[in-house]
């Protein structure tokens, strides 16, 4: 294993304060001026949002941060791979509200920057693997999605959660496209919700999200197909009925509610026993539940795994 | 055959058209602008321009016919042609040792289990006795009419090549909707030639 503990030192311990945020006022000088283009260019207004340490997190080679943000698949910003990274920086992250609402006693409209503020962040380095075979290591930086929906105190009749993506052709080129039946929706089952992996992630690498990884905020939850992680959440919904998720809509045959990752499933079209480590030559085998199945297999007892794809 | 110096460069122009995505690949895995899965990407462009050459090669009989240009089928369509197997050989080679490392027991498996692979790797097989038979001496040894014969094997090697696209299309099928909209064109046009034709015995000019 090349990195065992993640280094003591940053970025930020070895650059004076002072100076950093000069640079910063630099860079954006800079692409004021039209200077910055290409990738890593929305990175470089990233502020900096720490984490504390998880227990959660793994202990693999983080995938290089350039990887992470510049390989995705967001459909709202186009179907390349490049293309979110390309296209989201006309995102408007602020002012931003989700909406927490459905089967709970307190529904919420809450300020982005106040629910960033009121749980402690960690930092949860989680394996992603994308049902397309493709896997990376990322440092997220986020809060358990418990925490968020205890608060609204969630009633009997919640047995489901629903996550919707903001949908806007204005600002989302890829929408305008009937290629998904938009707003982009996902959903879990609450004890998948409730579950302490599950997360709400607001930053990376120890920086608030770049908007191609889904920002301001997006859900996270490691054992499952990386589509599950709806983006750039808008509303969470609690009700009593499963929800048809939109690759589900799109295409029941080859995308189930659960989505779990499972070697022994194979999608329609492609085996799922194997999968190809962003940065890592050889194809390395898929684990059940993305090797989170210690902590995630019980949810499942008792349930038919191939029919509950 | 007597080739002037104009009819050189335009050859060298067509060879170095059909080139030019290999040089593009090479210069973006040079600069890093492969993505972070150059692997796939590889693969998916190799596959593309296969795809996009035969489309063209496929051209080249309507359009010297349009612009009456005979000589541009003898000129070019070999060139055009073997640069599209070019692709595909290079999209097939990128799938077993980049993408599976030379495993054959998943590749196998692959051809077998999922259509796309298999009608895939069907249009490769039938692609190759078209290069094979590529060469003056073979087109001498065949004769026109066995030689047009195989060679027809593209009518069925194209549609094989959208198909396999179509299959492989995670969900927006438009592109290659498109595409397979210029081939079926390109048969249609076949088709009606060959309804036109007088009799049966005769000689035809070309396909």
């Amino acid at each position: 294993m090349l990195i065992r503990n993640a280094p003591d030192l940053t970025e930020r311990d070895v650059t004076d304060k002072a100076l950093y945020l000069r640079r910063r006022e630099f860079i954006t000088g800079a692409a004021a001026l039209g200077l910055g283009t290409g990738l890593g260019f929305q990175s470089a207004f990233a502020a900096p949002l720490p984490g504390a340490k998880s227990r959660f997190s793994t202990n693999e080679k983080m995938t290089p941060k350039d990887d992470v943000t510049s390989y995705n698949n967001y459909y709202e910003f186009g179907l390349d791979k490049e293309d979110p990274a390309k296209n989201a920086g006309r995102l408007k992250t602020r002012p931003w509200t989700v909406a927490v609402e459905g089967a709970c006693a307190k529904p919420q409209r809450i300020d982005i920057d106040a629910l960033i503020k009121r749980y402690p962040l960690e930092e949860r380095i989680y394996r992603m693997r994308c049902v397309e075979g493709w896997s990376m290591v990322i440092p997220w930086v986020g809060f358990p999605l418990a925490s968020l929906l205890r608060s609204v105190e969630p009633t009997s009749a919640a047995k489901f959660v629903v996550f919707e993506t903001l949908n806007d052709p204005a600002q989302m080129p890829g929408v305008r496209a009937p290629v998904l039946d938009w707003p982009y929706r996902e959903g879990l089952r609450m004890d998948e919700a409730m579950h302490p992996l599950t997360i709400m992630a607001v930053g990376l690498y120890g920086e608030t999200l770049p908007n191609q990884n889904g920002a301001p905020i997006r859900l996270v939850v490691p054992w499952k197909y990386g589509f599950k992680g709806a983006k750039s959440i808008v509303r969470i919904r609690l009700q009593e009925t499963q929800p048809s998720t939109a690759w589900q809509k799109a295409n029941a045959r080859e995308y189930g509610f659960y989505s779990n990752v499972n070697p022994e499933v194979d999608h329609p079209r492609w085996s799922q026993a194997s999968e190809r480590r962003i940065g890592e030559f050889l194809r390395r085998k898929t684990l059940p539940f993305n090797g989170y199945g210690d902590q995630v297999a019980s949810l499942y007892k008792g349930m038919d795994l191939r029919r509950n794809f | 055959m007597q080739q002037s110096w104009r009819d050189r460069l335009v050859y060298l122009g067509v060879w170095l058209a059909c080139a030019s995505p290999l040089f593009w690949i090479v210069y973006l895995g040079l600069t890093g602008g492969l993505t972070a899965n150059p692997i796939e990407k590889v693969i998916r462009t190799l596959g593309d321009f296969g795809l996009y050459v035969l489309i063209v090669s496929l051209c080249v009989t309507p359009a010297a016919r349009l612009f009456k240009q005979p000589r541009w089928i003898a000129q070019y369509r070999r060139t055009i042609g073997l640069w599209a197997f070019a692709y595909v050989l290079l999209h097939l080679l990128a799938y077993i040792g980049l993408d599976q490392f030379f495993d054959w027991g998943a590749i196998g498996k692959d051809i077998l289990k999922r259509p796309f692979i298999t009608i895939g790797m069907i249009a490769f097989v039938l692609l190759i006795p078209l290069a094979l038979t590529s060469t003056n001496g073979m087109m001498r040894r065949l004769g026109p009419r066995r030689w047009k014969r195989i060679h027809q094997l593209v009518y069925i090697i194209a549609p094989l090549g959208i198909v396999h696209y179509f299959l492989m299309v995670k969900q927006d099928t438009r592109p290659v909707v498109a595409f397979g909209a210029v081939v079926a064109a390109l048969l249609a046009y076949r088709a009606v030639q060959w309804a036109r034709k007088p009799a049966p015995k005769k000689r035809a000019a070309g396909t």
